[in-house]
């Protein structure tokens, strides 16, 4: 007999590309579960301010939670400090936060990206309990598995041949950053029947805060 | 002939202890795809109309984006299947070619209810192992016919059905919107309806609505009549700029003179015509 699960996959895929004074957060808005479309309307992104976003994919009660979790504490922060947290300060909270909850995870695949303190785009990637990296780009959710090796394809070096590889951090300008995050969620709509509806881009720039962007997808 | 005798039939199940043991080793089996679907179909006043959608899933991968469920069984009979892709594939193609002998030997048009026959016996006999949903539709000498087969044999003869992940959805509409003696345009754009319902709501359905509309005049095959799903953003990645392989390496290796090579074979004779 199968026992009742605390949990539940909603699907959803989200992409964050940090590059030379620009970051670039994109996630699906489609909330599914099982084989039925929950809502063709939902943001999995978190504002923290102008500086860090968080993208999450997973199960949508616990992104939720999780959220207002790190709203209240990065608010918090900013009345004790009279600052807004950083991005390298709020991705080392979220990897505490999910840390905290090891033996009854939130079942959050998260990416926390924006700008560092020189404003250069910083992207940090998740696991559900809490083991985070800092890298150039990242993928998280059901559309990871198509999506990422076509960002190691376009974002690495240009050569896996070149040693010592180059670094992360992409050469892209933000117009190409943009377009293939275009390509990506298109691509991953047409095989991954829980990325589509449309994915929300945001854009971070040091000159003009967050900038947000709509792109429709595929609709079956 | 003694039963010993007989040649064995149907399946080979020569590998299932193999299978057994493998498992117990930590295998895993292997998935088929299974066609996540919606399909359906609906009396008129002097035809039926079968409806599908054009999705096959893995899992929650697409494995084919605009593959085909309306299957051929008759020039008058047509059979959407859901379930494993495989099967329904296969055992409508046994039964049509059944059917086919059938024809040459009575010389008579087939009917639905034989089609009907030999399918539900057919899934019967293997206890729903052989996981196909059909909708079966036809035109016959007995008028129009519509039935749904399901994978342990069991049929109805109904005036409007569905089947598939995307079932509800499309009889949603059809309890909706049928009347009965439509018309064919009429019965076409129900379909229509029923099919997108299953294709916009459902995720085992997806893409293209295929039709197909059999009279006492033949069947028309409707395929991609509707294309609802335009892809939403084109571009294609920039090229990678020339030289973006570094060279390792080189060696140059001096190119034999041509003159050196070619040595005229003379001693060729003609061939022996005797």
């Amino acid at each position: 007999m199968s026992r009742w699960s605390p949990y539940d996959l909603n699907g959803g895929t989200c992409i964050a590309i940090g590059g030379e004074g620009y970051c670039i957060v994109a996630a699906s808005t489609r909330l599914s579960t099982g084989f039925s479309i929950l809502t063709a309307d939902k943001s999995m992104i978190l504002e923290v301010n102008d500086k860090c976003l968080i993208a999450s994919a997973g199960f949508d009660g616990d992104r939720s939670q999780l959220h207002k979790v790190l709203t209240f504490r990065s608010e918090n922060y900013e009345h004790f400090h009279k600052k807004p947290m950083s991005c390298p300060a709020m991705a080392q909270m979220l990897g505490n936060t999910l840390y905290y909850k090891r033996f009854f995870p939130y079942y959050t695949f998260n990416l926390c990206a924006g700008l560092d303190d020189q404003g250069r785009g910083c992207v940090y990637t998740y696991d559900a309990i809490g083991s985070h990296e800092r890298v150039g780009y990242s993928c998280q959710g059901s559309g990871k598995d198509l999506v990422q090796p076509v960002l190691d394809n376009q974002l690495k070096a240009p050569s896996i041949l070149e040693l010592p590889p180059k670094v992360a951090v992409t050469s892209l300008s933000q117009a190409e950053a943009i377009e293939t995050v275009k390509i990506a969620f298109s691509a991953a709509s047409e095989r991954d029947i829980y990325t589509g509806d449309a994915v929300e881009i945001f854009i971070l720039t040091p000159e003009h805060g967050v900038q947000k962007e709509i792109l429709p997808l595929r609709r079956d | 002939m003694l039963a010993s005798e007989r040649k064995p039939q149907g399946f080979d199940f020569d590998l299932c202890k193999r299978n057994d043991w493998l498992e117990k080793q930590g295998l895993k089996t292997l998935k088929p795809w299974s066609t996540g679907t919606t399909i359906c179909g609906v009396v008129f006043k002097d035809g039926v109309v079968l409806g599908a959608d054009t999705r096959s899933t893995a899992g929650e991968t697409v494995a084919d984006k605009n593959c085909e469920k309306i299957h051929f069984m008759a020039p008058n009979i047509y059979c959407c299947g859901a379930g494993t892709a495989a099967d329904t594939e296969n055992v409508t193609g046994m039964i049509s070619s059944q059917l086919e002998l059938h024809r040459f030997r009575t010389g008579r048009e087939s009917r639905v209810v034989t089609s009907l026959t030999l399918l539900k016996s057919h899934l019967f006999r293997y206890q729903g192992y052989i996981s196909a949903a059909l909708v079966l539709g036809g035109v016959d000498c007995k008028g129009p016919h519509l039935f749904t087969v399901f994978p342990h044999g069991s049929t109805d003869a109904l005036p409007f059905c569905t089947m598939g992940s995307g079932s509800l959805n499309a009889m949603a509409v059809y309890e909706s919107g049928y009347k009965e003696d439509m018309t064919k345009e009429e019965a076409m754009e129900l379909t229509k309806r029923a099919i997108r319902a299953g294709i916009f709501n459902d995720l085992g359905s997806g893409s293209n609505v295929d039709l197909c509309v059999i009279t006492a005049d033949g069947a028309e095959y409707l395929r991609n009549i509707d294309m609802p799903n335009p892809r939403t953003f084109t571009a294609v990645p920039a090229p990678f700029k020339i030289g973006s392989t570094p060279v390792l390496k080189s060696k140059d290796l001096p190119v034999p003179s041509l003159e050196t090579q070619v040595t005229v074979e003379t001693t060729a004779t003609a061939m022996d015509m005797s």
